[in-house]
């Protein structure tokens, strides 16, 4: 990945080859300006398909519903790691060998530049009129006033002078070169190496650090073990035991409903109350400290930063069995499947006697029955302004018995049988709080007790952001640099006449690609201007050069 | 003034927006038609044609501060005010807007007078696009665009993309002109092949560093305060790192032998073809964005929804 204004190119394949120099051929053709183009053209087709197919480190969820609805393709994709490009092999491939090219072009470019740094600007052109900007005069004044006018000038304009004609004979003694713009090529090396340094971050937060998701009832508390997270995704490198030991409770929730305008229906300014830990551990307790979680206003313990990302309901179910005993009861968290928070969720109550039961069904907050005919109930508000709890209830085995593991938000159905209504209908509970329903068949009662709240709280700790930060702003400050600081060289050679009159050429070569030449002519104008009792100033034609 | 009349001047202004850029757009049409009766080299500054060229730019002036007012009614609209670029509507106004003032600003130093009917047409067929397709009413932000990032992230991508739109009209008149043997008429009458390459590469110098600004600063810092992470691979990210990715190697492509040229300005082509498909196209294509906001049904429910 470089800017060459001299475009190094690839050698073509000699016919015969020593293992060294097949080596060195390699090396060439991996730095060459056009595998870095082609590499980085490679990356942007690569990046695609991670836009199309659900990624599993973005959303697991959408992955697995994908690959229910396409068995066949599945196979393939899962071998060519389209579910997780961007950690995927080849995709891998493509920005190493990017970083190597990207290495092997700034090492030696650092060299030439720390060289160039050094060096004087280059002797006057023998014929200065075939650069392509340049100016011609005549004028009474002695060359030696003429070059060390322009050279004064060029100086206050912060160029690096060289009078040759003053210091040393030779060639070009009688003209004056000067040079400017050295920055551009230095912030062109820190652009690339900028590359590097985000690239060091984000591997420094991708392999030491984690993310995790857990959801808190509102009122109850989470301490941070790995125990407690709901789903936790570590770095590769991440050690296990090496979680800050805060803790927290979700004290109160705050949200409040826009119920009219076009938003009619959003959840606005919500808001977790903590009260939080530094240190929890027993013997180091620190104070206890409250803290406001909103969205965009994560609170940072430590390292470890904590953010508010979603909210939804939690009914409070009590199950009773045939026994009178409650075999399920507390607040149980319902997901929610759309803006007016309609909400999906399971019951299971294995140890129920004299069978077991599962219920699954769906939580309305504000619940609208439609007209018969006119279509399924609905929740039309996300406030719980009416709320509902409507499931579906299942005996028999419900899948716990085995000891498999199993998500809470879904029931395993596989040997499981729908109750039955005595006419053949399925049996459903349409509990408002504090209702309570029979069961048939003495298998118990469904009570809903009451509604809370429940908070979805990620917490992550990512090494390195800073580091990815400073690299790119370094990237951005290197990039204005190679952008729009203008290489530029300008001489102005000045003779004697044999007729007595001074003849001076001024010419100036932009090293800049796209740059103006009209402000190349301007500086050139700004030298011929500057000598009094001036003759004929004659500027090139200005011919574009292809 | 009410939030209503605030909008209702809003929506009359991209109205009015419209029918004086169309105006301008028929000066400049009648402009190029006397032009064409004329020899290429022949410079015109008096007369009808000349009047209409000039009036063209005086309308497409006039169309932007109109413009102006819509997007400043829009914000005073919203309850709190805001500013004017919450969803697709108001981005492809801002953008479009963009795209005049940055016409307009460096009209007299490039010499932009060629580029008059092209950029004028494009922002009318912006404004009817999103008149038609994208209008939504005014509606409060959700709670993750509440966020002074807001303002920095999502204008400088407006900004940037003004720039590209420009820079990919250059490429496509290079491309155009560099295959042109025409004597007469519009292609005719453009700049040379290597200045209008370089009006091209000076739009694109701009929009890249503001690009960048957007893309890989402003919007991970906001990424990670909203969403806890930096990085997320959503797909509008995914997007705009490949957008980044292609300028890049336009940028690159300019100084690499055998690829200058002509070359560069198809890889300019195909960055601006992922930069509007970035900004439409994918909302078709993925449902699980986060940046929401801009989806095709307008949930806006960023950061409300839980993905266990």
């Amino acid at each position: 990945m470089s800017i060459d204004p001299t475009g190094r190119q690839a050698s073509s394949l000699p016919p015969e080859l020593t293992a060294r120099e097949l080596g060195r051929w390699t090396w060439r053709q991996l730095t060459s300006m056009r595998t870095a183009l082609v590499l980085l053209l490679l990356l942007a087709l690569a990046a695609i398909p991670g836009s199309v197919v659900p990624q599993e480190d973005v959303d697991a969820l959408a992955v697995s519903r994908w690959q229910d609805q396409h068995p066949t393709l599945t196979p393939v994709y899962e071998k060519l790691g389209l579910f997780s490009v961007y950690d995927s092999v080849w995709f891998s491939a493509i920005y190493l060998l990017l970083m190597v090219s990207l290495v092997g072009c700034i090492v030696p470019r650092t060299a030439v530049y720390w060289r160039a740094l050094r060096a004087r600007p280059p002797a006057a052109p023998r014929h200065l009129t075939r650069l392509p900007e340049h100016a011609t005069y005549t004028t009474s004044e002695p060359p030696e006033e003429v070059l060390t006018r322009a050279a004064e000038l060029l100086k206050r304009k912060r160029y690096r002078v060289v009078s040759t004609s003053l210091d040393q004979p030779g060639p070009g003694e009688d003209a004056v070169s000067a040079e400017k713009g050295y920055l551009r090529e230095a912030g062109n090396l820190a652009f690339h190496l900028s590359v590097l340094v985000v690239l060091v971050g984000f591997a420094v937060g991708g392999l030491f650090g984690y993310k995790g998701g857990v959801i808190v009832v509102v009122g109850q508390g989470f301490s941070n073990t790995l125990t407690q997270y709901d789903d936790f995704v570590p770095g590769s490198l991440f050690a296990g035991d090496d979680l800050e030991p805060f803790c927290f409770d979700v004290t109160d929730f705050d949200v409040s409903w826009l119920t009219e305008g076009p938003a009619a229906g959003q959840a606005r300014r919500f808001v977790s109350h903590l009260d939080y830990r530094e240190d929890c551990r027993q013997g180091h307790e620190t104070e206890q400290r409250n803290y406001d979680l909103k969205v965009n206003h994560p609170l940072t313990i430590g390292s470890t930063e904590v953010f508010l990302i979603g909210h939804g309901y939690a009914p409070v179910i009590t199950v009773r069995d045939g026994n009178g005993d409650v075999a399920y009861g507390g607040p149980t968290i319902f997901l929610p499947t759309d803006q007016t928070f309609q909400s999906f969720g399971v019951i299971k109550a294995p140890d129920a006697k004299p069978a077991q039961i599962g219920l699954e069904g769906t939580f309305y907050p504000t619940f609208v029955l439609p007209p018969e005919g006119q279509g399924l109930p609905y929740s039309a508000f996300g406030d719980a302004v009416n709320p509902l709890v409507s499931m579906l209830v299942y005996t028999g085995d419900i899948g716990l018995d085995d000891g498999t593991a199993q998500s809470v938000y879904v029931l395993d159905k596989a040997k499981a049988e729908p109750v039955e209504k005595a006419n053949g209908q399925p049996f459903r509970v349409d509990l408002r709080p504090g209702d309570t329903v029979e069961l048939p068949d003495g298998m118990g009662s469904v009570t809903f007790e009451g509604l809370e709240r429940w908070n979805k709280i990620q917490i992550s700790r990512t090494p390195g952001k800073l580091v990815a930060l400073a690299g790119v702003v370094l990237a951005l400050a290197g990039l204005l640099g190679s952008l729009f600081i203008r290489p530029r060289r300008l001489w102005v050679r000045a003779r004697r006449g044999d007729d007595g009159t001074t003849y001076v050429e001024v010419a100036g070569l932009d090293r800049a690609s796209g740059a103006d030449p009209e402000r190349l002519r301007e500086e050139i104008a700004a030298l011929v201007g500057d000598g009094p009792d001036i003759e004929q100033p004659a500027t090139a034609a200005h011919k574009e050069q292809s | 003034m009410t939030d209503a009349s605030w909008e209702t001047l809003s929506n009359q202004a991209v109205a009015a927006a419209g029918v004086v850029y169309f105006l301008a757009l028929l000066s400049h049409l009648v402009e190029w038609a006397g032009l064409r009766r004329l020899p290429a080299d022949e410079q015109v500054t008096t007369g009808r044609t000349a009047m209409a060229g000039r009036l063209g730019l005086l309308l497409t002036g006039i169309a932007a501060m109109v413009h102006v007012v819509a997007l400043v009614g829009r914000g005073m609209a919203a309850d709190p005010n805001r500013v004017p670029w919450g969803n697709m509507y108001e981005f492809t106004l801002s953008g479009s807007f963009f795209v005049t003032v940055i016409y307009l600003a460096c009209y007299r130093r490039f010499r932009l007078a060629w580029m008059g009917p092209i950029v004028v047409a494009f922002v009318l067929s912006a404004l009817m696009v999103a008149a038609i397709w994208l209008h939504d009413p005014v509606a409060p932000l959700t709670e993750a665009l509440l966020s002074p990032w807001l303002v920095i992230h999502v204008v400088s991508a407006v900004i940037a993309t003004g720039a590209f739109t420009i820079g990919g009209i250059c490429s496509v008149l290079y491309l155009l002109k560099e295959r042109s043997k025409a004597e007469r008429g519009y292609l005719a009458r453009l700049p040379e092949p290597p200045a209008l390459d370089r009006v091209s590469y000076r739009m694109h110098a701009f929009g890249f560093p503001v690009w960048t600004f957007a893309v890989l600063i402003t919007g991970p810092i906001w990424a990670h305060q909203a969403w806890s992470s930096y990085w997320n691979w959503d797909p509008k990210e995914v997007w705009a790192f490949i957008t980044w990715v292609v300028y890049a190697a336009y940028l690159h492509a300019r100084a690499t032998v055998g690829w200058k040229g002509r070359n560069a300005a198809y890889v300019a082509l195909v960055g601006l073809a992922t930069l509007w498909f970035n900004f439409i196209g994918i909302n078709y294509f993925s449902s699980s964005s986060q940046h929401s906001y801009a989806g095709v049904v307008g949930d806006g429910s960023t950061a409300t929804e839980v993905r266990s």
